[in-house]
């Protein structure tokens, strides 16, 4: 039997493995690192999402056990976060680190795409135990929050890059606000059992 | 850059004969591959297309697959997926057919299909073929100018430039979306009338397939590629500049012009650079996509970064 934590491992890594599968099958298309550009930046997006949603799924279904799949769901959405900057920087920009920032203070879209990724790299730095432990729960929970800046700036990322069809980024935009959202009702309600409780 | 074509360069150069012919085979054999990206297996058969000459207008650069050409394609009546119109677009009726031909002209005419591809002989033209999205492929058309359909309808004095509206229905097109339909394009008169401005009726050999604008299309080489309108049913000669679909979408990001041209981006993006299909890293995107020679001379005095 195969562990919970294994079966998310093997459903994270997945797409990878399926990218890699089509490049050495001819599956890429015709514009092989559009796709995989394309690709990367989907996963990013969803799993940035999902680890969003684990706190409100948890508390939906009264599961804390939820939140032992945040960490590696997390440093996926990183991980993929990374292929999708390396495309971009190694294929489009070829290494060029001056070319790189001239696109990303000249162009918004990749302005917000590339800030998205950085705040990430604190997130995945600090993921580790001994990090939560340094900084304290409290201090950790609140710079882990910038994995909420980190949501909107792919929605927007996503959003300033189509051309006319913006069905797919208005659809995380929904799925993001819903989830952000519930937050805020969280966060009033035990505000308000809380000025109840005085 | 007139560059006369090597005789003795075939397409089995470059694409191997037995895959492009064989590719329906070929793809019906990757269904199961592709499963849930593309289900290929009944597109049109394409009909063999005599050419009468090789054009001196043609590139001697590496010519695209036959695959790439028609499975990455933007024609949002099929689909706002550039891989969508290669499967939405099959079973696309493309006969009987008509073009009118009307406006300012002394002789507006419809023409069925087999008319107005007779109006001239037919050649083949490789050129350079660049996207507004800075990708661009190497393509072998066929077709003859433009300039030659005009001449039969004769413009009269007025007219200063050509409307072009696409086919649109939506029972046959339940996918189009993202852009006001019907699709339409237009150019100055001077433009439709260059000799490499091309109506074209195929590519590779054959007829256009559904996906790339059949039955007939334009083809203009040195404007990004959302100009070159395909399934073509209605050309007016106008006397005021026509309203483009690109243009009324967002008009700071799609000019009437829209010339191929590294030193003005896109509002959201560098046109310096473009990636080739087939190839790996960007390369350097030149002016007028290459053909400066043939056609800056028609925008001499005009400021380009205003009329982009």
């Amino acid at each position: 039997m195969l562990g919970a934590k294994t079966v998310v491992w093997l459903v994270c890594l997945a797409p990878a493995a399926w990218l890699v599968w089509l490049g050495f099958h001819g599956g890429l298309g015709a514009n092989p690192v559009e796709f995989v550009t394309h690709t990367t930046g989907d996963w990013t997006l969803r799993l940035v999402l999902v680890t969003l949603a684990i706190t409100p799924l948890r508390r939906l279904f009264k599961a804390p056990r939820f939140t032992r799949f945040r960490r590696l769901i997390g440093l996926f959405a990183f991980f993929y976060g990374c292929l999708h900057f390396l495309t971009w920087f190694v294929l489009d920009k070829s290494f060029d680190l001056t070319e790189m920032w001239k696109d990303v203070l000249k162009r918004p879209f990749i302005t917000v795409g590339f800030l998205g990724f950085v705040l990430m790299i604190p997130l995945a730095v600090t993921s580790t135990a001994g990090w939560i432990r340094r900084l304290g729960g409290k201090n950790w929970q609140r710079l882990h929050r910038l994995i909420y800046v980190t949501g909107i700036a792919g929605v927007v990322h996503y959003y300033w890059l189509v051309k006319s069809d913006v069905r797919l980024p208005v659809m995380y935009g929904v799925i993001l606000a819903v989830l952000l959202g519930a937050r805020l009702v969280q966060s009033r309600r035990s505000a308000s059992a809380a000025r109840a409780a005085l | 850059m007139l560059i006369k074509q090597a005789a003795d360069l075939k397409y089995s150069d470059v694409t191997p004969k037995s895959l492009y012919t064989n590719r329906r085979e070929f793809l019906a054999s990757l269904g199961i591959a592709s499963a849930g990206l593309l289900i290929p297996g009944t597109a049109q058969a394409g009909m063999k297309l005599n050419v009468a000459s090789k054009s001196p207008y043609s590139t001697t650069e590496k010519i695209n697959s036959f695959e790439d050409v028609t499975h990455y394609n933007n024609f949002y009546e099929f689909g706002t997926d550039k891989r969508e119109p290669a499967v939405y677009a099959k079973n696309f009726r493309t006969s009987p057919w008509t073009v009118s031909v009307e406006g300012l002209v002394d002789k507006p005419q419809k023409f069925d299909l087999e008319a107005i591809k007779a109006i001239a002989p037919l050649e083949e033209r490789i050129y350079r073929h660049r996207c507004v999205e800075a990708w661009s492929i190497v393509v072998p058309w066929i077709g003859y100018s433009l300039s030659a359909l005009l001449k039969a309808v004769q413009p009269n004095a007025k007219a200063k430039y050509v409307a072009f509206q696409s086919a649109y229905d939506p029972k046959q097109m339940p996918h189009a979306y993202g852009i006001q339909f019907p699709y339409v394009e237009g150019l100055r008169l001077d433009e439709a009338m260059h000799p490499l401005t091309l109506l074209c009726f195929g590519m590779y050999e054959e007829t256009l397939p559904p996906q790339d604008g059949a039955p007939v299309r334009l083809v203009i080489p040195w404007k990004y590629g959302f100009k070159s309108i395909k399934s073509i049913v209605k050309i007016k000669l106008v006397e005021k500049q026509p309203p483009c679909t690109w243009n009324m979408m967002a008009s700071n990001e799609y000019g009437f012009y829209s010339n191929v041209n590294p030193n003005v981006d896109h509002p959201r993006w560098s046109q310096a650079s473009e990636r080739r299909l087939g190839e790996l890293f960007r390369r350097k995107t030149l002016m007028f996509n290459g053909y400066e020679k043939e056609v800056a001379s028609m925008y001499t005095g005009m400021d380009l970064k205003k009329n982009y």
